[in-house]
């Protein structure tokens, strides 16, 4: 019984971790759906995030101001992005916008460091990550507080995205720009404002991240690595899916966090580092579009 | 006026398919052979020769690995640094292991045996295109370096992960010098370089830019898609292995797999991109350039620190450094997508016209 106990906990805990993945991976899809461009930065941007709020915090400044304040830091830094990075390369093929991105995040990082240090700083959003009382003792079985609290967090951010993308005049507006750029143009949509917009929510999107995993690991350098553990979310839910994004979350934390209970010991462990990548390539063998994205025809 | 091909005839094949078709270029060509093989071991210090010019042609011969896969097969790849990690590692077990093979057939096996990982790890490009398929290749990326510190096979069973590059000593003689170590490097890279060049002009690389271009249209023309796709993973993991392995015997001496991280695999990717991708000479103008940059960076904030007086802490100056970096790759692009090969192309018309343009 305690087997099956304990695997359903590491289940749920990689589940649980799952979502995390997924919340970075979200800013990813949410750019590449819009302007086609695979933004390395976004774990910059998770860094860039959460240290300028911790570091408003830790200067005696109000929990909603920090948040609101950053939050215009990041959508200041999408619009910049949009007008310095991105309209000076329209049209190019998508490895330069890649590289470009590339060059982003080497800028954030440095432009992050310089304004508030390097060294690491704790983060507390006033939800302990402890396991939960009446579960451990009712089923014996662990699962953190804070993991249920950013699940709900995901879940209602994925829910704001939708009503966003769907209810709005910008998110109609998304919507468009991503099915077709110069469908979008001729109806008369503002694709430059369009960007500018995407990245902002990108922005957010990173904030939201970064706070989340700020608290699970500290708000250091090492936060900029979130975006690898993102990646093979992204190529197993599609570029393009939202609902990917977090289907792919799910099931990386979950075989993840299983391999390496059950696989690691017999290969010397650590296999978290790879093991992903693994689990998103045999899914690519199948359907080497991701779960949810989109069919591509070739023609000749 | 000089760079004029006026009364330049060519009468057969073969002067027609020269590599430089120009006898101007042929002159520059080997003058800078000279140079570089004489001249420079000559005059040249030991900072420069070990820390500049060697690395400079490593990374040069790595970049040249990667565009021959991304730029001319047009398969994007992330894990560079993994194949020169396989080649070192390779490299250093086949002298501990086979001491009578000598160096030069060691680094040629461990080549094939960075190829042979570049071929498992191209396998998903026959399905998977694009970024698909370069976040595809970080798995090569992360696993080659977990099994490298996993399995003390690959390190000999050090404690620390480390390994020491054993002498390099060819039919009895043994480059220990910077300046034979550079030696070694130039010749192994120039005819690397120069197999490249031939072969990408022969079947086998009109097939890789046929797959480039079209890969459905290619097909249709009766180019075996897989064979031409995990032949180009091939032939770039055997120049990233080489490099590999001169990377650490000719430049670092003692290399950990963390040397190999996805670091090195994006300033190799800089390297092509802002080189020229799919040009031999854009890889070495490329490496040259990121080799050169933070060098001269660090020295800039010497200079500026020592003109204003104040002393800018380390910290600062990595940071700034970072943010130009950054911000230059992003201007190039902007400026020059195509990269300082399509710089040098354009200099080469207006030189052909100077000083008449017309």
């Amino acid at each position: 019984m305690s087997e099956v106990i304990f695997f359903f906990e590491v289940l749920a805990g990689g589940l649980l971790a799952g979502v995390m993945y997924a919340l970075v991976a979200l800013g990813f899809v949410l750019i590449y759906k819009a302007s086609g461009v695979f933004n390395f930065a976004q774990g910059a941007m998770v860094f860039f995030a959460a240290l300028t709020f911790v570091s408003l915090t830790e200067r005696g400044w109000n929990f909603w101001l920090a948040l609101v304040v950053t939050l215009a830091v990041m959508v200041l830094l999408g619009i910049v992005t949009e007008r310095v990075v991105l309209r000076p390369l329209v049209n190019q093929p998508q490895i330069t916008l890649f590289m470009a991105t590339i060059g982003l995040t080497f800028v954030l990082e440095g432009l992050s460091q310089l304004i508030w240090g390097s060294q690491p700083h704790g983060l507390e959003l006033g939800i302990p990550d402890v396991p939960m009382e009446w579960l451990s003792q009712k089923w014996n079985v662990n699962i953190s507080q804070f993991d249920l609290f950013s699940a709900f967090v995901a879940g209602g951010l994925v829910a704001v995205l939708a009503v966003f993308f769907h209810r709005t005049r910008i998110g109609r507006a998304l919507r468009a720009v991503a099915d077709d750029h110069q469908a979008a143009l001729a109806v008369g949509i503002p694709l430059q404002h369009i960007w500018a917009i995407v990245w902002a929510v990108a922005g957010f999107v990173a904030l939201v991240a970064g706070l989340l995993w700020g608290v699970r690991n500290g708000v250091q350098f090492a936060l900029t690595f979130v975006a690898l553990k993102a990646l093979p979310v992204l190529i197993l839910g599609g570029f393009e899916s939202i609902m990917g994004a977090i289907v792919g979350g799910l099931i990386i934390g979950a075989s993840e966090k299983l391999a390496e209970v059950y696989v690691g010991p017999f290969v010397g462990g650590g296999i978290e580092s790879w093991f992903a990548y693994v689990v998103a390539l045999v899914f690519l063998l199948f359907r080497p579009e991701g779960l949810f994205g989109e069919k591509i025809i070739d023609r000749v | 006026m000089l760079y004029r091909e006026a009364g330049q005839f060519k009468s057969s094949y073969a002067e027609d398919q020269g590599i430089f078709p120009l006898r101007q270029d042929r002159i520059a060509f080997w003058v800078l052979m000279a140079v570089a093989f004489v001249v420079v071991p000559l005059i040249g210090d030991q900072y420069w020769l070990s820390a500049i010019l060697t690395p400079f042609l490593i990374f040069a011969l790595a970049a040249l690995g990667l565009n021959i896969l991304t730029g001319y097969a047009g398969q994007l790849s992330l894990g560079t640094a993994a194949f020169m990690a396989v080649g070192a590692f390779m490299a250093y077990n086949f002298v501990l292991r086979m001491p009578w093979l000598g160096i030069i057939p060691s680094f040629i096996l461990a080549g094939l045996c960075a190829a042979a990982v570049g071929i498992v790890f191209g396998l998903p490009s026959l399905r998977i295109k694009g970024f698909y398929l370069a976040v595809a290749t970080l798995a090569a990326q992360f696993f080659v370096l977990w099994a490298l510190q996993r399995f003390g096979w690959f390190t000999n069973y050090s404690s620390s992960g480390v390994i020491t590059a054993q002498e390099i000593v060819i039919l009895g003689y043994a480059f220990k010098t910077p300046a034979q170590k550079y030696l070694l490097t130039l010749a192994i890279v120039a005819l690397m370089a120069l197999a490249a060049k031939n072969l990408m002009r022969s079947e086998t690389g009109r097939a890789f830019m046929a797959v480039r271009d079209m890969d459905v249209a290619a097909s249709v023309i009766g180019i075996p898609m897989m064979k031409t796709k995990l032949l180009a993973f091939a032939i770039s993991s055997f120049y990233c292995g080489v490099a590999g392995a001169l990377h650490a015997y000719a430049y670092l001496g003692t290399v950990e797999p963390e040397a190999y991280s996805l670091d090195l695999s994006f300033r190799i990717l800089f390297m092509i991109i802002i080189g020229g991708v799919g040009s031999i000479m854009g890889s070495f103008l490329g490496a040259g350039f990121i080799t050169l940059f933070p060098i001269f960076l660090n020295l800039a904030s010497g200079w500026v620190s020592h003109a204003l007086g104040v002393e800018i802490s380390h910290a600062t100056v990595s940071n700034l450094e970072l943010i130009i970096f950054g911000g230059l790759i992003i201007f190039f692009l902007i400026v020059e997508p195509h990269g300082f090969a399509r710089l040098w192309q354009i200099a080469k018309e207006k030189l052909r016209l100077w000083p008449f343009p017309h």
